[in-house]
């Protein structure tokens, strides 16, 4: 091959961090295969995630980023291959088995419903139901208690901006939405956060908003996977960062190895990655 | 550091604004608020134009014309709210009520036998619809265009095209058309079957998390599968609880009828839809109060029956409930462009 390689940094280890990665991963997938058609999604990706690290998620369009957490979160049903979540392997057929197991997505659309209020989406398909025979004969919804308990997760990130649960989500701005999308996964996911082009659509002062709350998303010791474009914020903020190329997995960098310059090489084909598959 | 800046949006902010816009912004946060003024303002004309509207019999009257299109329009609601449409209304109620009473009548079935067994065939009818629009992915419209005609043909089929009159039927089956006087106000077992179903269908919608789905899956249907929303078992259920409401409306018919009829209330899709989207819920799912229904269904049984009180021609109260329901929407519209 007359590509230029770089040394090896195949699952290189952050310095300072290496008690972390001593440890079994939290999510990890083998060989995953989907197709759409004659298209190939993904051509037999492995990822590996660890306890409270940020994994971003980096590769150009059509890559195989998106089809790939799709895949670990339930919203795809990969052809082939394994998943696994703290060494077990997990099948799951829909996004609510992923959350169930313990992994919140936060999609690129955000999935929220524009036309509910903000408490009603943070607990979208969680609802809470009143105390007694209201709740459980009549089946009615603790408005009240739920909304209570939304503003205390918004806070809890930090987020300022947004005072009543009350309000619709389509009178938010995107990076207003943006929190109510991370604020929900924050307030359920056990174990892994997914978050999928969160900073994509903000302005710069949004954007550092959400990359707080990613680090402190990871400081509470979740595992963070992160897919983004934006390279300066993936630097800022990834432990390891998992370059997607042509629906397979190019290789995995940490920020002190390798330089911007030489992650986008590698993701667009420029370089190759000496090990690596 | 001056905390009094004044930015240019907040100056923006502050302005004045006209009454019209105070008028559109109160609209928009209680969407119902047209619709009932809308009543209100049919009520005022019709008073001043007829000398017998505002009475009590008159009332009673208007109450029981309304029930069917009000009983129906609640599923229609429901259907409506997840963005999609039930042209077969109308059809499965015939159905149902052809069913009900030709077992009743021919089979010699006990009334609440046959009333059962029509009401569970109206849900059934749902099912189909919901199953059709959930599995086969077939558009709604598509769907309930096609099983209009399917149930239709089979009311027709399975009655022979007869009508049977109310004193062959048990008295179960006309009970609902039954009722008692306050005054000169007759108020029927029908209406207050209705209002039951409002009750209960408003609680559902907005108190339960079954509810919250139902908007849900209307305004963003990948958005509410992706936030753990069983987006088609909720479209299923609508379908089918729509068509249950649907045979509830086909026992308040026979009531209200005296009979049962294979080509009763023909318009009834059309006055159903028309009393949802007067009622202020959007045609694109998602957005919408079943109390405007409600009032929507009364704002047309009311112009129907006030222009005929007037001596109005039918061709003129078709024409009128035709313009109510552009101007119906081109209100919704306007509401909703509204300026923070």
């Amino acid at each position: 091959m007359s590509t230029p390689t770089l040394e090896v940094a195949h699952g290189g280890v952050p310095e300072g961090k290496e008690d972390i990665y001593a440890k079994e991963p939290v999510l990890s997938a083998r060989k995953l295969v989907i197709t759409f058609g004659r298209v190939v999604g993904l051509d037999g990706v492995d990822l590996d995630l660890y306890p409270g690290e940020v994994l971003a998620v980096i590769g150009d369009n059509g890559a195989g980023k998106s089809t790939l957490i799709k895949c670990l979160t339930g919203a795809y049903v990969a052809d082939s291959g394994v998943i696994t979540l703290n060494g077990q392997p997990v099948h799951f057929k829909k996004p609510q088995d992923a959350r169930e197991a313990g992994i919140e997505t936060v999609y690129q659309q955000l999935a929220v419903i524009p036309a509910l209020d903000i408490a009603s989406n943070l607990y979208l398909a969680r609802e809470e139901r009143r105390r007694g025979p209201l709740g459980s004969v009549l089946r009615m919804l603790d408005k009240k208690g739920m909304e209570k308990r939304a503003g205390q997760s918004v806070q809890d990130l930090g987020i300022q901006t947004i005072q009543n649960m009350s309000q619709a989500v389509e009178t938010l701005s995107g990076g207003q939405r943006q929190a109510v999308a991370v604020a929900r996964a924050a307030a359920f996911g056990s174990k892994v956060v997914v978050l999928d082009e969160p900073t994509a659509a903000l302005g710069v002062k949004e954007s550092g908003m959400v990359l707080d709350m990613v680090k402190q998303l990871r400081d509470r010791g979740l595992s963070v996977i992160l897919i983004s474009h934006n390279m300066p914020h993936v630097w800022e903020v990834a432990d390891r960062i998992h370059i997607q190329r042509l629906g397979g997995r190019a290789g995995v960098v940490t920020p002190q190895t390798h330089d911007m310059g030489e992650g986008v090489a590698i993701m667009t084909g420029a370089k190759r990655l000496e090990g690596s598959s | 550091m001056s905390t009094e800046v004044t930015s240019a949006a907040a100056e923006f902010a502050r302005r004045q604004q006209s009454p019209l816009q105070r008028v559109q912004h109160q609209l928009h946060g209680r969407p119902w608020l047209s619709p009932l003024f809308l009543l209100l303002v049919a009520f005022v004309a019709f008073f001043i134009g007829s000398a017998t509207f505002l009475t009590a019999s008159s009332m009673g009257i208007l109450l029981q014309q309304t029930a069917v299109v009000a009983a129906l329009a609640v599923g229609q609601t429901i259907v409506i709210l997840t963005a999609g449409i039930d042209l077969s209304v109308g059809a499965v109620m015939v159905l149902s009520m052809m069913v009900m009473a030709t077992l009743a009548k021919d089979g010699g079935m006990p009334g609440i036998l046959a009333l059962a067994v029509g009401v569970l065939l109206a849900t059934a009818a749902g099912a189909l619809n919901g199953l059709l629009v959930t599995r086969i992915n077939l558009p709604p419209f598509i769907v309930t265009l096609g099983t209009l005609s399917v149930f239709t043909a089979i009311a027709l089929l399975y009655s022979g095209g007869e009508s049977i009159q109310a004193d062959h039927l048990p008295r179960l089956l006309n009970f609902l058309g039954e009722g008692f006087g306050i005054g000169d106000f007759r108020l029927t077992w029908g209406i207050i079957v209705v209002i039951l179903i409002y009750a209960v269908m408003g609680f559902v919608l907005s108190q339960t998390a079954w509810g919250r789905y139902v908007y849900a899956v209307g305004d963003d249907p990948e958005s509410a599968r992706l936030s753990g929303v069983p987006s088609k078992r909720i479209l299923l259920a609508v379908y089918t609880v729509a068509g249950l409401i649907y045979g509830i409306a086909a026992w308040i018919l026979i009531g209200r009828a005296g009979a049962a009829t294979p080509n009763a209330f023909p318009d009834a899709n059309l006055a159903s839809i028309t009393a949802v989207v007067i009622g202020g819920t959007s045609l694109f799912g998602g957005r919408g109060r079943l109390v405007g229904t409600l009032i929507g269904a009364l704002i047309v049984q009311t112009l129907q029956f006030g222009l005929s009180q007037m001596g109005v021609d039918q061709q003129w109260r078709v024409l009128a409930t035709g313009i109510l329901v552009i101007v119906a929407v081109a209100v919704d519209q306007w509401i909703r462009k509204v300026k923070a």
